[in-house]
């Protein structure tokens, strides 16, 4: 495994574009984000719902652009980062578009993925924004068809992470690690029938970075025919 | 070539020193520091037990003596005598048939359920090798049953004292891949013989035919099945000298039920082969008379006794034992020892840690980013780098929450909220072959205790509750399931479970899986 400084590293000697954005900034934002293209894995939502996938994973998201997070991925250092930014207890979504009033302003981002996780690098790096020592905020709603209980949220983050189901702190997962399906799990929990709010910030040290999200039911096996949207309760 | 023995056997526990059993408390602060837990609670003392059997939910084994003497559990860790089998016999011993041809004596039953029938098979040695195999047929096991009573059903099998055999020591197999019904027997006067019963009765199929040998010089025989192979388990050395007995298990197997058994070197043990199986350990000698205890989920056990057990004054007790499976071949575990331990999902690699911030081991050290930059000399020789002491709760425990605190999975550092002391405890009862634990973090009184919703916690102090005892139960492969006595408001039996790759929970034991599947390591 990788350690954030290897990664820092190895994505220093990357691209001349990559390097550009870890070791310094030569050009200007404006500059750089021209000459980049969109993000390869993720695309901007056509549809207004979306099944989660075969798999279970939710594959539709509104993605705050990163704002910055100083200090290790230790627990102390991330829970002292994330209470800095009041968005934890979202319980209406935002707008894609809208912009949140921290670190200069950072706008809410709609995308689909085309793979399991959302590639929060390649967001990041099209956007010309830091992918190093950075948390990412992400929010998304989830339709259930009725009353679910006994289920648990199922995610994989790199690095660490905290995830909230309708305004409840869920998962708590610290230190740099990869995105592994299933790494963290809630304990069980109630989907109500209509929308659910899911709330995630996930906090990267260096170097690659991402995350995956999925309901198990009681027999910890994902649970399929969830609708996704991003729209408010 | 020894000879069974049994009144040598009563002479021997009469003159032992009388036995005074330790208290709960006693014998409980002696496992906490000694190790292993000693042989079953209660009244083990047996010799020659059958194979356990449950009906009811009551564990009952049946072993050599006057009458055949009961032994019950109701958790399968307490034992007790309850009476024994020939006082519901009518005349209250063998019928005339099985004392013509063998003799009055009643020794080392083994027992199955067939149906609605309970078959008890057991040696009426006379003059040995003048012996025979008796029947005894029931409907029910309990004694307080009104259904309860015990009917002879003349011999099965005998020796005529001049033959190759001793027709005692029977016992009796199911076939679990055709349902037939086989009876082993035999002790020390030449062949180990098998011959096939009529499930319906109880006795021979075929009475005419000749028995087949399969091993000699060995006694206590009884075969188990297990992946297309049969196991043939015998006792060799001798009983019923107390602590010098040499008695130990041993085995081989074969293809089909009739043998050849071979051991792990290719001899057969109808010339003198055996795999060793059991041997004397510790402070307890001379094992024999293997019985398989299947509990079903993976988990196996078997019974057996041990000639001495120096803890209890030299007598002979019954023990029940983990029975783990590897490269083909049983072999017998050991019950869980008290200790501290990390443990850790099979599934994930990770260990059960209070979810509170760790401290590295050593205190933080910053990382080292290469080597020293060269001089041009050859590098200097590093300083003695010292052993870092072990950490401990006291030392690192002064942020953690007062109150309950989570649990989760995390990498294996070795800090002291990844290390757990697991005690068994007085009188809170047990399962076969165990009592149960408390599971605390070491040098701590936070204990591990199941909620109502299904999930951990750590509670602050231990208070015995039955969400707080903890069944460990040594699975076939040498992997732990750890299962709470209950769960608050819940008639579900529960395991700890890995859930992903940093959650543990509790949930249905699935024997497939890896999830429920623990190694507990000496950190």
């Amino acid at each position: 495994m990788m350690t954030i400084i290897e990664k820092v590293r190895a994505c220093a000697l990357a691209t001349l574009a990559m390097s550009l954005m870890c070791v310094g900034n030569e050009v200007s934002a404006e500059e750089a984000a021209a000459a980049r293209p969109p993000a390869p894995s993720l695309s901007r939502p056509t549809t207004p719902h979306q099944l989660v996938d075969a798999r279970g994973f939710i594959r539709r998201w509104l993605v705050l652009e990163p704002m910055p997070h100083n200090g290790p991925l230790t627990e102390s250092a991330v829970q002292a980062s994330l209470e800095a930014a009041p968005l934890a207890s979202l319980v209406a979504v935002p707008r894609e578009g809208d912009v949140v009033d921290l670190h200069g302003g950072l706008k809410w981002h709609a995308v689909d993925t085309v793979r399991y996780n959302v590639n929060l690098y390649h967001f990041a790096w099209a956007l010309s924004k830091p992918t190093s020592n950075v948390v990412f905020w992400a929010v998304t709603t989830v339709d259930s068809p009725r009353d679910m209980n006994g289920v648990r949220l199922a995610i994989g983050s790199n690095a660490a992470s905290h995830w909230w189901l309708n305004g409840e702190r869920v998962i708590a997962i610290y230190d740099d690690r990869q995105t592994v399906i299933d790494d963290g799990v809630s304990k069980r929990l109630d989907l109500k029938k209509g929308r659910n709010v899911i709330v995630a910030a996930v906090v990267n040290g260096g170097g690659a970075t991402d995350f995956c999200a999925r309901f198990l039911d009681e027999n910890d096996q994902p649970i399929t025919g969830l609708t996704v949207s991003l729209q408010s309760p | 070539m020894f000879v069974r023995c049994s009144p040598t056997m009563a002479k021997n526990e009469r003159a032992a020193p009388m036995f005074h059993r330790f208290s709960k408390f006693a014998l409980v602060a002696l496992i906490g520091f000694s190790a292993p837990v000693s042989a079953l609670d209660g009244n083990p003392r047996m010799h020659d037990p059958s194979t356990i059997i449950v009906h009811e939910g009551r564990f009952y084994s049946y072993g050599t003596g006057q009458g055949l003497p009961i032994s019950v559990s109701d958790d399968g860790w307490t034992w007790r005598r309850e009476g024994s089998l020939m006082s519901a016999v009518p005349g209250g011993k063998p019928g005339p048939e099985t004392l013509a041809r063998g003799g009055n004596n009643t020794w080392a039953p083994d027992v199955i359920r067939l149906g609605d029938k309970y078959f008890v098979y057991y040696s009426a040695p006379g003059e040995q090798p003048k012996s025979a195999i008796g029947l005894l047929v029931g409907r029910t096991l309990d004694p307080k049953s009104p259904d309860y009573k015990w009917e002879d059903a003349g011999p099965v099998v005998w020796s005529d004292g001049i033959e190759d055999c001793n027709a005692i020591d029977p016992g009796v197999f199911l076939d679990p891949t055709d349902g037939r019904l086989w009876l082993t027997y035999g002790s020390y006067f030449g062949y180990i013989r098998l011959v096939e019963l009529d499930p319906k009765t109880g006795l021979r199929r075929y009475p005419k035919r000749e028995p087949v040998n399969i091993a000699i010089n060995s006694e206590a025989s009884i075969i188990i099945y297990r992946d297309g192979w049969y196991y043939l388990l015998v006792t060799h050395g001798s009983c019923c000298r107390g602590a010098t007995s040499t008695y130990n298990i041993r085995m081989g197997r074969s293809r089909k039920v009739t043998g050849p058994y071979l051991d792990n070197m290719g001899i057969d043990m109808l010339e003198g082969g055996g795999k060793l199986f059991a041997g004397s350990r510790g402070r307890q000698i001379g094992p024999g008379h293997f019985g398989l205890l299947d509990l079903g989920d993976d988990v196996q056990k078997f019974s057996l006794h041990y000639e001495a057990d120096l803890d209890r004054g030299g007598i002979s007790v019954l023990e029940i034992q983990p029975l783990l499976w590897r490269d083909g071949w049983p072999i017998a575990g050991e019950n869980f020892v008290a200790g501290t331990y990390t443990i850790e999902s099979a599934r994930t690699g990770t260990v059960l840690e209070l979810a509170v911030q760790g401290i590295p081991v050593g205190g933080f050290r910053p990382r080292r980013l290469g080597p020293p930059p060269s001089t041009g000399g050859p590098p200097p020789e590093p300083p003695p780098a010292p052993a870092i002491p072990d950490q401990v709760a006291e030392d690192v425990s002064m942020n953690w929450p007062a109150g309950d605190v989570d649990l989760r999975l995390a990498p294996a550092m070795l800090q002291a909220q990844q290390k757990w002391t697991i005690t068994p405890v007085a009188n809170a009862g047990g399962y076969p072959g165990s009592p149960y634990f408390k599971i605390t973090v070491a040098g701590t009184e936070r204990a591990l205790a199941a909620t109502a919703e299904g999930e951990l916690i750590a509670v602050r102090t231990f208070s015995g509750t039955p969400e707080q005892l903890w069944r460990i139960d040594q699975l076939t492969d040498g992997t732990y399931r750890v299962m709470p006595k209950s769960v608050p408001g819940s008639k579900e039996a529960l395991a700890l479970s890995a859930v992903g790759s940093s959650m543990p929970t509790l949930a249905k034991f699935d024997p497939k899986s890896d999830r429920q599947r623990w190694h507990i390591r000496v950190p």
